[in-house]
């Protein structure tokens, strides 16, 4: 009852604010414009919107925890609340961790949901590039938010792994000194680079400050500009959709932004909030003060990356140690695993829309998705794909594995080495055989709903989706749909 | 007003089932403790020169140790020579389950609940002592280390092996550095002075008395320390870290958007759904 009075009391102040707003902004059209435009939906379509939200809370608590640290590597004695480390000499930027996990007010979850969050943020964004890969969502016109996908997959990675550097324990010490040999193995600009980066030889007194700036301020700027252009560009080109009644090449069947889409883009906010807060408050993550300070001397067990590296140090272990030369440079073990592989893994994620379109020949634009099992091919090569990382994702685990399994880690290396020779191809020849017996199975003939889907199926066995193609597809000049103005 | 009557009602209710699970939960970390003996299996020094408890010790060893030891200790295919095993490595061994091994003689001895009494380890123990010269059992004082220290100590010498955290690590060729958690001080005193397995030796040249206590000190602290941020997750790093948030939150968030997206479908699936062309070519929007 006191709801309803205080909306229709509220409703003509909003309005007078509204109109007070448009008269001066004349924002009104364009909001309306926005607020109307439709939405398509699959849940799939929510995913880039878990790995947005992700990104909104990793914010968030950084600029928390930015309050609180201090990122230098002066040497001082803690005193701090945490009894085993008292007295024992460290850097600033330890003892402020530390002091953030001990003695700031609500620090050590802060700490926790950042970290949570940026492992959740990466896992959401590779799913969300997953839907994009094998639904075809990044073919013509998409090309260029895929690319920008990429970039900030990239570039998310990269700040996840100057974050749990920052910390100056001996765990992220340790990740420091791999990148710092990996940096040196690079043959040209390799030790420049390596100076560049960590201000001189590891561990260089500089090396925190700069991956302090470049984790607070340089990395996440980048990232934020992509973001708004990646978003930018899904409200221009128009967000793809999946086939059926009534959806063509040339309109968006779902839901208006308001109030649908926007209900459930609300809820997949409180949703990953929610579930970052639970975990953060859960279960704990990089347990520093276990850890100690870092001493360039020593190294502990089962020291491993976070995930979204892991199938890097998971190369570094597989690959045997060759070292070759070539070109009169002497290429150092580290090069291959961990210079070339991510250097190949992700020209060819950012290349793959033009690839496909150059094997396919097909450049037309396409508004409307695949769906997995009618591009069997490419459903496979992805399959594949995630296999291939998927066991070097483990190898990096072997240690622990071998620990928590009691097994030997060199029958480890020996299985994994073989899987990731083995697995992908029988993985892409599974998804494969899949792919073509779950759309040889929904011919039409095959079941009486396709008549109903699609009244101009033909009976030869084409989907409804290219049966209704040629309808509209030459009436119309492509760049017409491609420019469409946002409504 | 007469819900209001219903919460109080509930007051003591809750206050008795918070009672009860703080009285469970008490009476559980109560279990706990008792079950640690502080020391940890230390036995009678005195009776360890008793010629009767070395009779008694060498009839245990001539039923249950002579097939891999040898008469007297000295050896065989399937086990070592330990005439100078000495008590503490007899102590260690014993008390921590690895003897007798179940296993090949090239298998790494697990640590499992011991096979003997207090009275037969004891008894075991004095004999394999009269065998020859060995380390003695040491004496513990662990208000003599430094916790500080100790931790240092540790991350320096033992983490490469046993991991900065006690949860243990692997070794090459299936052997392993195990976990940290049940060793008694007595035992990871007597570990770091006969090195057991792949295991080096931290000897008396190495290591002060003092220090050893150190460490000593600092492992049994690391044993009892709670984890201040939740679950654990077995202190074994960005490993299970990873998998929860792929499994657990990422694979639940999926899965409820999954649900949300699809709640929709049943109810309005029906051709009542705004169907509607946002082509700006065809004019629409207003
Ligand atoms: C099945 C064979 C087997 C039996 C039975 C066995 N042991 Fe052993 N023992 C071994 C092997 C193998 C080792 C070396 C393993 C290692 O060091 O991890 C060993 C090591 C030891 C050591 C440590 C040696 C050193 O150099 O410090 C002691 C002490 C010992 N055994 C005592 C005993 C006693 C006492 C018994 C009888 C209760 C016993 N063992 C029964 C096979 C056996
Ligand atoms: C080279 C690796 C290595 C290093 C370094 C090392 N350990 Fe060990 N440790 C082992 C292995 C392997 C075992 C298991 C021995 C066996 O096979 O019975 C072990 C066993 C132990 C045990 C017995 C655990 C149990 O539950 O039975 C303790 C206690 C222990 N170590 C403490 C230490 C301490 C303290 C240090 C540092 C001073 C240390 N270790 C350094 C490899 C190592
Ligand atoms: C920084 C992390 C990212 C965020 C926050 C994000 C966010 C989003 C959102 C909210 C959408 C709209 C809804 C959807 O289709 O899921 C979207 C669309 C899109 N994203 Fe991302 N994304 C990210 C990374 C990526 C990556 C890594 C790629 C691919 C390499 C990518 C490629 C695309 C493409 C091509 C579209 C348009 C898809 C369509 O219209 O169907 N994005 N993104």
């Amino acid at each position: 009852m006191t709801a309803a009075g205080a909306l229709t009391k509220a409703t003509p102040l909003s309005r007078r604010t509204a109109r007070w707003l448009d008269a001066r902004l004349g924002a009104a059209s364009f909001v309306r414009k926005a607020l109307d435009k439709v939405f398509p939906d699959h849940w799939s379509f929510l995913l880039g919107e878990l790995a947005l939200w992700s990104f909104v809370i990793l914010i968030a608590t950084g600029v928390y925890l930015t309050f609180f640290f201090d990122a230098s590597v002066e040497e001082i004695v803690y005193q701090g609340s945490y009894v085993p480390l008292q007295g024992v000499e460290m850097s600033r930027a330890y003892a402020s961790a530390l002091d953030l996990s001990f003695d700031v007010r609500a620090g050590l979850v802060m700490r926790q949901v950042h970290h949570w969050a940026a492992n959740v943020y990466l896992a959401t964004t590779v799913v969300h590039l997953m839907r994009i890969f094998f639904t075809g969502a990044f073919r013509r016109p998409r090309e260029l938010n895929w690319l920008l996908g990429v970039g900030m997959l990239i570039l998310s990675i990269v700040n996840g792994f100057v974050g749990y550097s920052l910390l100056d324990d001996q765990l992220s010490g340790t990740g420091l000194r791999i990148a710092y040999n990996i940096a040196i193995s690079i043959p040209v600009g390799g030790t420049w680079l390596a100076s560049l980066f960590f201000g001189g030889e590891f561990p260089g007194p500089d090396l925190i400050e700069r991956l302090y700036v470049i984790h607070i301020l340089l990395l996440p700027a980048v990232i934020i500009a992509l973001l708004g252009a990646h978003l930018a560009l899904v409200a221009r080109q128009r967000h793809t959709q999946f086939s059926g009644p009534g959806r063509t090449e040339r309109n968006v069947v779902g839901e208006r932004v308001w109030p649908t889409f926007a209900a459930k883009g609300t809820a997949a906010f409180f949703l990953t909030a929610a579930m970052l807060c639970a975990l953060g408050g859960l279960a704990q993550i990089n347990p520093i003060w276990l850890y100690g300070p870092f001493r360039p001397a020593e190294v502990s067990a089962a020291s491993q990356p976070d995930w979204y590296m892991g199938w890097l140090d998971g190369a570094l272990r597989l690959w045997p140690s060759w070292e070759i030369r070539a070109f009169g440079f002497e290429l150092p073990t580290p090069f291959y695993p961990s210079v070339l592989l991510p250097g190949v893994t992700f020209a060819l994620l950012a290349l793959w829309p033009f690839l496909e379109a150059r094997i396919t020949k097909d450049r037309r634009e396409h508004h409307l998705l695949d769906r997995p099992r009618d591009r069997p091919l490419r459903t496979a090569l992805g399959v594949a794909t995630l296999a291939f990382y998927t066991v070097l994702f483990f190898g990096g685990a072997s240690d622990v594995l071998a620990v928590t399994f009691q097994t030997s880690v060199n029958a480890l290396f020996r299985a994994f080495r073989t899987a990731l020779l083995v697995l992908p191809p029988v993985a892409g020849f599974v998804a494969y055989r899949l792919c073509r017996e779950l759309a040889r199975r929904d011919r039409p003939g095959a079941t009486d709903e396709a008549p109903a889907v699609a009244p101009a199926a033909p009976e030869d066995g084409a989907s409804h989706r290219r049966a209704i193609e040629p309808e509209d597809e030459p009436e119309r000049d492509p760049a017409s749909t491609a420019g469409v103005p946002r409504g | 007003m007469g819900s209001r009557a219903r919460h109080l009602r509930l007051v003591p209710v809750v206050a008795a089932a918070s009672v009860a699970l703080a009285a469970l939960l008490g009476a559980r970390a109560g279990a706990v403790e008792e079950e640690h003996d502080p020391l940890g299996y230390v036995v009678d020094r005195a009776a360890l020169d008793d010629p009767a408890t070395v009779a008694e010790g060498a009839e245990l060893f001539r039923i249950g140790c002579v097939s891999c030891h040898g008469p007297g200790g000295v050896g065989s295919p399937r086990g070592p020579a330990i005439t100078d095993a000495g008590a503490a490595s007899a102590h260690f061994y014993l008390t921590s389950g690895r003897m007798p091994h179940a296993g090949a003689p090239d298998e790494q001895a697990r640590r499992k609940p011991p096979a003997y009494t207090h009275e037969e380890i004891e008894d075991l123990v004095a004999y394999v002592a009269s065998l020859g010269e060995g380390p003695e059992i040491p004496d513990v004082h662990l208000e003599e280390g430094d916790l500080q220290e100790g931790g240092d100590l540790f991350r320096g010498n033992c983490a490469a092996c046993h991991s900065a955290t006690g949860a243990g690590g692997a070794l090459s060729y299936g052997q392993h550095a195990p976990s940290l958690d049940v060793a008694t001080p007595v035992q990871i005193y007597e570990a770091m002075i006969i090195g057991p397995g792949q295991m080096p030796v931290f000897s008396p040249e190495a290591f002060s008395e003092e220090e050893l206590n150190s460490i000593v000190r600092y492992v049994e602290t690391l044993q009892g320390l709670g984890d201040p941020g939740g679950f654990s997750l077995g202190r074994i790093g960005p490993i299970p870290e990873g998998f929860v948030a792929l499994v657990i939150g990422t694979g639940g968030m999926m899965l409820t958007v999954f649900l949300i997206g699809r709640r929709r479908h049943g109810e309005a699936e029906p051709p009542s759904e705004p169907v509607r062309p946002a082509d700006a070519s065809t004019g629409a929007g207003r």
